[in-house]
């Protein structure tokens, strides 16, 4: 990276400048953008985004004061470059939930967090879990807008009957992390 | 969140449209070797004020906190301009070979640079916004706090400067 922004994000991490920072990973379902603020990780951003947006929406929701800052995302970058190798089931990783809607949004993201590795819940279940079972429509779409995908599996949750419904990334990103997880 | 903040792009984004023409800018105003320490303290001013910056044109604002930072780094120098880069850029013209690759620069360029440190500051600042840095004359205005018509006028006074020196040069070859 350029020597230059290397040193003028080094610095503004150390004066508690950089709200934001964020890197690439390269992974087996192609380049993954993730950022960090000072609470973890903040967003994960899967290959069909783009970048521009990605970090338009950050400067926009949490902070412009935004760099690129490897050096905040080595222990992310660790852990999904384990978890796509198939040595990692589980993240162990601060999250900041800031990026999502407080209230039945998050709760059902947060009940998503806690559905492990090889597992499958339905919509109806993720609903019930965040207190609410007959929302199963709200959280299809609270899922749909995770903004910490893969590190938060909502790739766990699928319809009831066997299609393995909708995911941001695209269904087959979804039947593909699936069957890295032999959840299918 | 107000609407100001909605306006502003994410600092890397600026960092990544103005990172040159601030480093070009900045060699004019202080020359090559200080430039860089200069051009960190000018971004770190602007990461540190940025959620305020807002309106305007991000541009010249840049470019404000730049020349401040070269003005600022003259005067800790202890001198309005900075003789010795002139002095060290002279010395490189005279003697041939010169080692001035090492900072990507041509033995003309160095002259070049030489001879636009010698303008007075306010002169040199508008012909390098100009000239190094790309800026339109109302940019330029907006980055020294002078009208359009004033940054014109300065840019010209260099302009006019520049080239008796450049006959001289040239009369000092033949």
């Amino acid at each position: 990276m350029n020597e230059f922004i290397e040193r003028l994000a080094a610095q503004a991490s150390e004066e508690g400048l950089l709200d934001v920072a964020y890197a690439t990973v390269d992974t087996p379902i192609g380049e993954v953008v993730v950022a960090a603020t000072d609470r973890g990780l903040v967003r994960v951003a899967l290959p069909g985004e783009s970048v521009d947006d990605v970090l338009n929406h950050l400067a926009q929701g949490v902070s412009p004061r935004i760099l690129a800052y490897p050096k905040r995302l080595d222990e992310a970058r660790r852990e999904l470059d384990q978890y796509f190798e198939g040595k990692r089931q589980q993240f162990d990783l601060p999250l900041d939930w800031r990026l999502s809607h407080p209230g039945f949004y998050r709760r059902v993201l947060r009940a998503t967090a806690r559905v492990r590795f090889g597992e499958v819940i339905t919509y109806t279940d993720a609903a019930k879990r965040a207190g609410s079972p007959r929302a199963f429509r709200a959280a299809g779409t609270a899922l749909g807008s995770n903004p910490i995908p893969i590190v938060v599996p909502c790739h766990r949750v699928v319809r009831s009957g066997g299609n393995i419904g909708n995911y941001g990334g695209g269904p087959e990103l979804k039947r593909y992390l699936l069957e890295h997880e032999h959840a299918l | 969140m107000s609407a100001i903040d909605q306006a502003l792009p994410p600092f890397q984004v600026f960092l990544d449209e103005h990172l040159e023409p601030v480093r070009a800018f900045l060699r004019g105003m202080v020359g090559p070797n200080d430039a860089e320490d200069c051009l960190q303290e000018t971004f770190m001013a602007a990461l540190r004020a940025y959620p305020r910056a807002h309106g305007g044109n991000l541009r010249s604002w840049v470019f404000t906190i730049a020349h401040r930072k070269a003005i600022d780094h003259h005067r800790a120098a202890g001198r309005e301009q900075p003789v010795a880069d002139v002095e060290r850029a002279v010395d490189r013209r005279n003697s041939a070979p010169p080692a001035d690759s090492r900072l990507g620069m041509s033995p003309r360029d160095s002259a070049i640079w030489a001879a636009v440190a010698e303008l007075p500051p306010g002169q040199r600042a508008a012909v390098v916004l100009r000239f190094a840095a790309d800026l339109r004359y109302r940019e330029v205005g907006e980055a020294l706090g002078t009208s359009e018509e004033g940054a014109r006028q300065n840019v010209h006074e260099g302009l006019k400067k520049l080239r008796r020196s450049a006959a001289e040069l040239k009369e000092m070859a033949t």
